[in-house]
């Protein structure tokens, strides 16, 4: 459960007092170094011109939500993968459906695509995730060779490959996050605090080093220390669920998309929060975020069936793209900018450029 | 509440995934102001009026006014309202969303809103669907047939409680005067247009799991080391994101067209051969960015080789070599680990190592120590040590170099793409696969052997002559798979 059992003198009401004071104290260190805001350096930077996004391809073929997708590092294929267990490699620029997995369990909520683009890995409600190797021959039954690897107590709701396919990281509703080796399924560290389910995890880009941030049903989006599994550092500004959480192409900021239909982005080194992405004609909950190569442009699912596009710097909202029919349930930018790619519950994923 | 409900309610009771609903009901009510909220009329229907019907044109209009939108925009949040059951439509019930003309709405009464503490009763269900077969028998459609079955047989113990209660509904409702009547059916037939929604529909309150863990106790964990931990200033933060998005603004494809084109544009992938990792002549946006920063050189294999390649000149590969070695280690397998960090060692730390690397004392005793109960990451100093003087160093010199220079010098800038209407339906037509990258790697493997044979032969051969040998032959080629 998630509380800890209470030491002897203490009373619920004087730890809650104690945390609420040491919080205050937080928000108080914080704000010492707060100089200046982000929309204020944002007023130099000049304006953004009109977007022309549209739906480039659709992608047919799930026959039920689709709930989770990444791209290959080979910038057009990617995988999906959905609530009915099956799991499909497409390539996206052709509309090829190269390969395709049914798992034994329903709601595969996390896939990633092996930095070699040789394996998969997807896991859900089967409390695993497990790694396919992929085959040129056609005729090959991937379960086969299916290796599983993470073993949480419940649902798996976010998986990514480390720079390797030999390091897997996940995150699950058992409210912790862990790395495993993917050869012998070792548990190499896992990472304890969070006090809700952990909804999405993202790692660092590879430049800045060992830490991943991940975002909970508890509200806080977690920054970790893959060397020794500490939590580092902690945000808990959102009034809602984080769906996910994202970082910024410099690794030096992360983005967060929650039921409070706001997004929010935080900046690690002044250890705060430094913009909300709101507006009162949006009221349901976003369920993804990810940057565009810039940093500039932030892609945004909702549960309203839109995705909505922000001005990092300026905050301001740039464009909506309508199309999906029902919730959004991901969106990705591909490895070179050239495209976002959104998968849905309607079914179906589309890429827009 | 059944016994159902309660076991599935980890901390649902206040709906967190459903906060919407709060927000929802603020505009509906305004949008119900007699002064300021949407124009409403009486509606004649067949022979009774039902009153204060809106239509879904005046709706958008409210809406578009209201929060400053564009009619498209304006449709969708008016749609959701509707499919969440805070609007309902008078005609074509069944399809929960606004239509942008003279078709009629009415705001449902906030008996039958969706709440968020209470999942919609299958007992209710059941009620309402006995009521209408005692109405008129064979009126159920399909779907609401099969949910009858479905329910008389599992509610079969207390089926006499909800065909008696269906009973006195219908009695009551006969007592009611015509136009409330009918108004009152069609509220309640909305209300299960939700929460029963027809096969095949989307159902605005599917919101898919439930959240295993009760989130809303008194957390006590807390970190006080989040208090001391070191600052920086936000105008100092916040002023290198800014200058991060004006770095790369050109080279994002959503900002600035990518030459000679986009390929989810054009479907002509030019762009995407031109950019392979290992391509041999580079374009020239892609150099300007390994001008960027030393990881952007470093993460661009092609960037890496070109770099590679200076450092050779200079004799310092090495540190190269160190660095990707350990890379090697930290994110590989655990099962080799041990291995790799001893031949780590060997061959780069170890006194008259072949490929010595030239760190300082204390990281040197550090990293020999931690050697003896090596961990993926024992190499951790020795390799950040390595990373800051190939930074602080060799990069700026490499930037100089004659190698860049020639790099730069043949980077090509492809012209634009000018395709007719007529081109790129052809395109779209020729769209080709790509190699897998299964293909793709088994080929770098193969590259990798090649190269790895090129040293060690190198090293082999210097060391003998050194040493004023005479060569060996050259061992048999390795076989290939």
């Amino acid at each position: 459960m998630a509380c800890q059992g209470l030491q002897s003198g203490e009373t619920l009401a004087s730890l809650k007092k104690e945390s609420d004071s040491l919080k205050k104290k937080l928000e108080e260190e914080r704000g010492k170094l707060n100089d200046i805001e982000l929309h204020q350096v944002a007023e130099k930077v000049e304006m953004l011109g009109a977007l022309s996004i549209k739906t480039k391809r659709l992608l047919k073929g799930h026959g039920n939500k689709v709930l989770c997708m990444d791209w290959c590092k080979d910038k057009r294929r990617l995988v999906s993968s959905s609530q009915d267990g099956k799991v499909i490699v497409w390539d996206a620029f052709t509309l090829n459906k190269e390969h395709g997995v049914t798992l034994p369990c329903t709601w595969v909520m996390a896939c990633a695509y092996a930095p070699s683009g040789c394996a998969v890995a997807c896991g859900g409600l089967d409390n695993k995730c497990s790694v396919f190797p992929l085959s040129l021959d056609k005729n090959e039954n991937l379960s086969a060779k299916k290796k599983a690897v993470a073993m949480h107590t419940n649902y798996v709701s976010g998986c990514t490959f480390t720079n390797s396919d030999m390091q897997l990281l996940t995150s699950s509703g058992d409210g912790t996050c862990a790395l495993w080796d993917v050869e012998s399924g070792q548990l190499l560290q896992s990472f304890h605090g969070h006090t809700a389910d952990v909804l999405s995890l993202d790692l660092a880009p590879s430049e800045t080093g060992n830490t991943f941030v991940s975002g909970g049903s508890d509200k806080k989006a977690n920054v970790w220390d893959m060397r020794s599994g500490q939590n580092i550092q902690s945000f808990e500004s959102h009034e809602s669920d984080i769906n996910c959480v994202k970082y910024y192409p410099s690794g030096d900021a992360f983005a967060s998309a929650s039921d409070d239909s706001t997004c929010r982005f935080y900046d690690l080194r002044a250890d705060r929060e430094v913009a909300v992405y709101q507006k009162d004609s949006v009221i349901f909950g976003a369920s993804t975020v990810d940057f565009s190569l810039s940093g500039r442009l932030l892609f945004a699912g909702y549960n309203d069936y839109t995705i909505n596009v922000w001005d990092v710097l300026k905050g301001t909202r740039v464009s909506v793209l309508f199309g999906h029919e029902n919730r959004v349930s991901r969106v990705r930018v591909s490895p070179d900018g050239t495209a976002l790619c959104s998968a849905s519950w309607d079914n179906t994923l589309r890429i827009w450029a | 509440m059944t016994i159902r409900n309660a076991i599935r309610d980890h901390g649902q009771r206040y709906r967190p995934r459903m906060a919407c609903l709060k927000k929802a009901e603020k505009v509906v009510l305004e949008m119900q102001d007699p002064k300021t909220g949407v124009k409403s009329q009486p509606q004649r229907l067949v022979i009774t009026t039902i009153p204060h019907a809106i239509t879904g044109e005046d709706i958008i209009a409210w809406l578009a006014g209201r929060f400053q939108i564009d009619t498209q925009e304006a449709r969708n949040f008016g749609s959701m309202l509707v499919a969440l059951g805070y609007i309902y439509p008078l005609q074509d019930h069944k399809r929960l969303v606004i239509k942008p003309d003279a078709s009629l709405y009415r705001f449902q009464t906030p008996y039958f809103w969706p709440t968020q503490q209470w999942p919609v009763e299958d007992t209710d269900y059941a009620i309402y669907l006995a009521k209408r077969n005692i109405r008129k028998k064979g009126i159920l459609e399909l779907h609401e047939q099969e949910h009858y079955n479905r329910l008389h047989k599992w509610m079969n113990h207390k089926w006499d409680f909800i065909v008696m209660q269906a009973k006195e509904q219908y009695r009551a409702a006969k007592e009611r005067k015509k136009p409330d009547r009918v108004v009152f059916e069609c509220q309640e037939r909305a209300y299960w247009v939700v929460h029963r929604p027809p096969p095949g529909t989307v159902s605005a309150m599917d919101y898919g799991l439930d959240r295993r863990i009760d989130p809303n106790t008194v957390e006590m964990i807390f970190t006080q080391q989040s208090i001391m931990r070191p600052r920086v200033k936000s105008s100092v933060s916040i002023g290198a994101l800014v200058k991060y998005c004006a770095t790369y603004k050109n080279h994002d494809p959503f900002l600035l067209k990518c030459l000679p084109s986009n390929p989810w544009l054009t479907d002509d992938a030019t762009y995407w051969t031109l950019n392979m990792p290992n391509v041999e002549i580079p374009t020239k946006m892609r150099v300007e960015r390994w001008t960027f920063s030393f990881g952007e050189l470093l993460s661009d294999p092609r960037g890496r080789n070109d770099f590679r390649l200076f450092l050779k000149k200079e004799f310092s590969g090495e540190n190269l070599a160190f660095w990707e070695s350990c890379e090697d280690l930290k994110w590989g397998t655990a099962a080799t680990m041990r291995e790799k960090a001893e031949q780590i060692y060997k061959t780069f730390l170890a006194r008259g190592a072949p490929r010595w690397i030239n760190i300082d004392g204390k990281t040197m005793e550090v990293t020999v120590k931690g050697l003896k109960h090596p961990h993926r990451y024992v190499l951790d100093a020795a390799q950040t040590h390595i990373y800051m003087l190939m930074k602080k160093d060799s990069y700026g010199r490499y930037m100089k170099s004659p190698v860049f220079k020639e790099t730069t010098k043949k980077a090509i800038c492809p012209e634009e793409h000018k395709f007719s209407d007529n081109q790129l339906e052809q395109n779209a037509r020729n769209r080709r696969p790509s190699l897998s990258p299964i293909i793709l790697r088994q080929m770098e493997e193969e590259q990798k052997a090649k190269m790895a044979a090129n040293v060690d032969i190198t090293q082999v051969m210097t060391k003998l002559s050194q040493q004023g040998k005479e060569a060996p032959p050259p061992p048999p080629r390795p076989k290939r798979n």
